[in-house]
């Protein structure tokens, strides 16, 4: 049986195969891509707004050409043939080169920018130099590193972006959240914060929320922000009404998806250059595990640091300023007591045995690292200080957890291993999500088939399949409400709603079609 | 410990294994001689097609059936010796019941024609007809599809992803005429042809021939025409799978007959699924149904009664659902291909020639009886209440929004519908 079953994965050249088109317009798309390689060889392009253009240019042109040979001309539909079969889709050799490629550029980028051309004294050379007139045209100032990054990143997302419209051209709801992460990348990731550069304001995103953004209360920042007068205040104020009141209010009527796959930038890269790996994720009950640990450790941590830098930046007597080390340093303690007291008050019934523990324990620690603390005098809250939490935060997560694993390993461990096992703001979303939120993906009565499309398809790893075929609704903190196994479901079974939180959750069977007293009876037995 | 048997990891066998554990402490085996765990049947053409992996057919992980105490047997029973509560295995294996639950599911039909057990000529219904297909389609230019059927259209679909050149021989007016109404079966029709598939109507096969190598090599149908072909698809249908019953004391026709409590004339052995065949259906229900929904609902019916709460089979209004290449079909109720006096139909269809509705009703006093769907999706708990209130079908083409199960942001086409009723 394992020989047969072996078999069946290695057959079926025909959908494997590029055609004629689709190989030209990859050499197109290479040949730009190429571009960039000398440059980052150290090659001088003599004009480097033309050979920028150029290369861009003809990046583009190759997606949008393969992109069109491969879907449009065709029916609109699931266009899923051949994706375990071709050799980038399904961990294949060109899955691996290409992540090996993009965790080295990670690597580079992050701790040796000067191998791509940084030089901020004596003129930027290699490929950073290349991007330089495009970023003297928009901040003023020549490239970084992060600019060169930006400028690809919201590349990617626009032409595969355009891939992904013509794949889900028969679906609106695909199309719209598409068009949304386009917008929130080019104008609120991309062009905004430069243009403030260019205007002498501070470096902001308004897209880019705390904790997934974890260095917006850090010193420098707040620092930035309070010398930059009304609009650096602004700026502050929006940062902790984003997350304090925007986020409870849109994640109760919306579910976590209006951020994770309509406005963030690291959804909507997973959404479009992502796509093609959404079936990689693990379904697996243990990586369900590792998840929940993992993902609520981060949050821990971004809290711990977060608190720590406030707590170094702030000073000690009220006089100068009302809110001291100390009142911040309660006001968290409390702050974080009361909403775990909540939760635990009102929602206790609905968390699994696990989360409880692990949420009571998190909170004793905090509060308890707080109080020895607070309570011996130690000026280094946490027995370190801020800065170096805040250090090895970003080496670790920021870094290496959301953009070497996140997005280097996209073609092995598929697009979303940030969003569902490193990313604070999601585990914070997704809380809500699972405990005050209107969201939910109805199943459809009986209509399952245990196809498994739903499942396979998930980029978060949700088993959907396992709620769908005893016709319950899905709740899951994790789901960023991509809406893809409503897609690929060939039955037409579940449907993504925002409806009264009443029935929300039913975890009794429901199976349509056969007589209620059986029900009934199974009901009480499950019981 | 009573022992219960079930042959079969279909989708019946195996939901009655899992709500007897449910229910009940019972020692439980499962026997396959298909496949070591159980899968999705409706989903094998999604491995050809490469949408899925083998792995991703598996609706529980594997640790889940020692860890629910489900024994699983790979091997085939050849004999029952009802008598001694006996199962005798090809590989001279014995084991014995207390309980046995019959859950063979069916096998593909042939109707005796020359030529249909030739290399190259195959059905689609296991595993292993799963495995053949991905050999006899290696060098495969074209291929011939015998029915059509759910089963018919799905092994287009699959075959065209392989670049094979497919041909449908279909013995009705239209696609699946015998259970759709014909401007519904005309438009999937259509939809079939516009991917390239060739779809022939009104007619039926002959014999197959081989070529000197012994392997199917053309068809000749009945009015004498010769196709050439590599591969022959029999898609007419499905029967149940007991033959090796035949000679017992075990009365079936079709089928294996059962009763409401869905057992057979031999006390303790039990039959659900498409292998089970009922003495006394519910007049809105047929004696065999082979489909997913019946095998699960009959599972769990067997599975109270296994556990000590004898239950009847009492299934509710009728549904199924299916997709033709792109086109979504749904159905509640009963509709069937031809109005008569107590059956009428209203049509309506969307120009792009991808979306319909028929709504069946009583033209006497305007109940509302069933409704057939293509690209809309309707809300299965919502009309089954309406099936059960006896709505007539002006407050449903009125209420249709309600039903409504489409992805946020579709276009909606109640308005149209209830438009072109009126008008």
């Amino acid at each position: 049986m394992a020989n047969s079953q072996k078999n069946m994965a290695i057959t079926g050249e025909a959908p494997a195969a590029l055609s004629k088109t689709q190989k030209i317009s990859s050499g197109i798309g290479i040949l730009g891509l190429f571009i960039l390689l000398l440059a980052l060889l150290n090659v001088n392009f003599p004009n480097k707004t033309l050979f920028l253009s150029l290369s861009i240019g003809l990046v583009t042109l190759g997606t949008v050409i393969f992109a069109k040979d491969l879907y449009s001309g065709k029916h609109a539909g699931i266009k899923n043939d051949g994706v375990w079969f071709k050799s980038m889709t399904a961990r294949g050799i060109w899955a691996w080169i290409t992540g090996i490629a993009l965790t080295l550029f990670y690597v580079v980028l992050y701790w040796l920018p000067h191998f791509l051309g940084l030089n901020p004294e004596g003129g930027n050379t290699g490929l950073i130099a290349l991007f330089d007139p495009l970023s003297k045209l928009i901040n003023g100032g020549p490239a970084s590193q992060w600019f060169v990054y930006g400028t690809l990143y919201t590349l990617a997302i626009f032409i595969f972006g355009y891939k992904f419209l013509l794949k889900y051209r028969h679906n609106r709801y695909q199309r719209l959240r598409t068009f949304s992460v386009m917008f929130f990348q080019l104008g609120f990731a991309f062009l905004i914060p430069e243009i403030l550069v260019r205007l002498n304001q501070p470096y902001y995103n308004p897209a880019n929320i705390w904790p997934l953004n974890y260095d917006l209360f850090a010193g420098y920042k707040l620092q930035e922000f309070f010398s930059a007068g009304n609009l650096g205040f602004f700026m502050f104020v929006f940062g902790l009404i984003s997350i304090f009141v925007i986020t409870p209010i849109l994640t109760y009527k919306y579910g976590k998806r209006w951020y994770c796959s309509w406005v963030c930038g690291c959804g909507g890269l997973a959404e479009t250059a992502g796509d093609p790996y959404r079936h990689l994720s693990d379904k697996s009950l243990f990586a369900w595990k590792v998840e929940r640990w993992v993902i609520h450790s981060v949050l821990v941590f971004v809290t711990v640091m977060t608190i720590a830098v406030v707590y170094s930046f702030l000073g000690e007597t009220p006089t100068e300023f009302w809110l001291t080390k100390d009142v911040f340093l309660g006001g968290s303690a409390g702050f974080l007591t009361l909403l775990f007291a909540a939760i635990m008050i009102f929602k206790r019934k609905q968390l699994a045995k696990d989360a409880k523990y692990g949420a009571i324990g998190y909170l004793v620690i905090i509060l308890a690292i707080i109080g020895i603390n607070y309570f011996s005098g130690n000026n280094n809250i946490f027995f370190f200080a801020g800065y170096q939490l805040r250090e090895w935060y970003g080496f670790l997560i920021g870094a290496a957890f959301s953009g070497v694993i996140g997005v280097g390993f996209y073609p092995i461990f598929g697009n979303r291993v940030w969003c569902r096992f490193g990313c604070p703001m999601a585990a914070i979303l997704g809380m809500q999500q699972r405990l005050f939120s209107k969201f939910r993906i109805t199943t459809n009565g009986g209509q399952c088939i245990s196809c498994g499309n739903c499942s396979t398809y998930c980029e978060m790893g949700i088993d959907v399949r396992a709620y769908a075929q005893k016709g319950q609704n899905i709740v899951r903190s994790s789901c960023v409400g991509c809406g893809i196994c409503s897609a690929v479901c060939p039955r037409g079974v579940l449907k993504l709603e925002n409806e009264s939180t009443d029935g929300r959750i039913d975890s009794e069977e429901v199976l349509l079609g056969n007589d209620v007293n059986l029900m009934e009876l199974l009901n009480q037995k499950a019981k | 410990m009573e022992h219960i048997v079930i042959i079969g990891n279909g989708i019946a066998g195996i939901t009655c294994a899992r709500h007897v554990r449910k229910l009940s402490d019972k020692k439980i085996t499962v026997i396959s001689a298909e496949s070591e765990y159980f899968f999705s049947r409706t989903a094998l053409m999604y491995v050809y097609m490469g949408h899925m992996k083998w792995e991703h057919l598996k609706p529980y992980e594997d640790w889940f059936w020692e860890k629910n105490r489900i024994e699983l047997k790979t091997g085939f029973v050849e004999v029952i010796d009802f008598g001694k509560k006996e199962l005798d295995f090809s590989s001279g294996e014995k084991m014995t019941y207390d309980k046995l639950v019959l859950a063979t599911g069916s096998v593909y039909n042939k109707f005796g024609w020359k030529g249909e057990d030739l290399p190259g000529v195959q059905g689609l219904v296991s595993k292993q007809d799963l495995e053949l297909l991905e050999k006899n389609t290696k060098n495969c230019k074209k291929a011939v599809i015998v029915g059509g059927g759910l089963i018919g259209v799905e092994l287009a679909e699959m075959l065209s992803t392989r670049n094979i050149e497919v041909m449908m021989l279909v013995r009705e007016k239209a696609f699946w005429n015998n259970i759709l109404p014909f401007p519904e079966a005309k438009m999937i029709s259509e939809h079939i042809r516009s991917h390239g598939v060739e779809v022939k109507h009104e007619i039926e096969l002959e014999e197959i021939v081989a070529d000197e190598t012994g392997r199917a090599s053309a068809i000749y149908t009945k009015t004498g025409e010769k196709i050439s072909c590599d591969l022959v698809g029999l898609c007419a249908g499905v029967r149940p799978n007991i033959d090796f019953l035949k000679n017992s004391k075990l009365e079936t026709d079709r089928g294996i007959l059962v009763d409401e409590t869905l057992a057979t004339n031999i006390e303790d052995v039990y039959a659900i699924g498409d292998c089970a065949q009922l003495r006394n259906p519910p007049t809105h229900r047929k004696r065999n149904e082979a489909v997913w929904y019946v095998g699960r609902m009959m599972g769990e019916t067997l599975a109270a009664t296994l556990a000590g709460e004898v239950q009847k089979y009492n299934p509710g209004n009728w549904f199924n659902s299916a997709k033709f290449f792109d086109i979504e079909y749904q159905t509640y109720g009963r509709v069937n291909p031809e109005e008569n006096k107590e059956e009428q139909h209203f049509h309506w269809q969307h120009q792009d020639g991808t979306k319909a509705v028929t709504v069946a009703f009583n033209p006497e006093n305007k109940r509302f009886l069933g409704i057939n769907t293509f690209g809309i999706r309707m809300r299965h708990p919502v009309v089954d209440r309406w099936l059960n209130e006896n709505r007539d079908i002006v407050f449903v083409l009125q209420n249709l929004r309600l039903a409504n199960f489409d992805p946020e942001f579709y276009d909606n086409y109640e308005k149209a519908i209830f438009k072109s009723f009126k008008g």
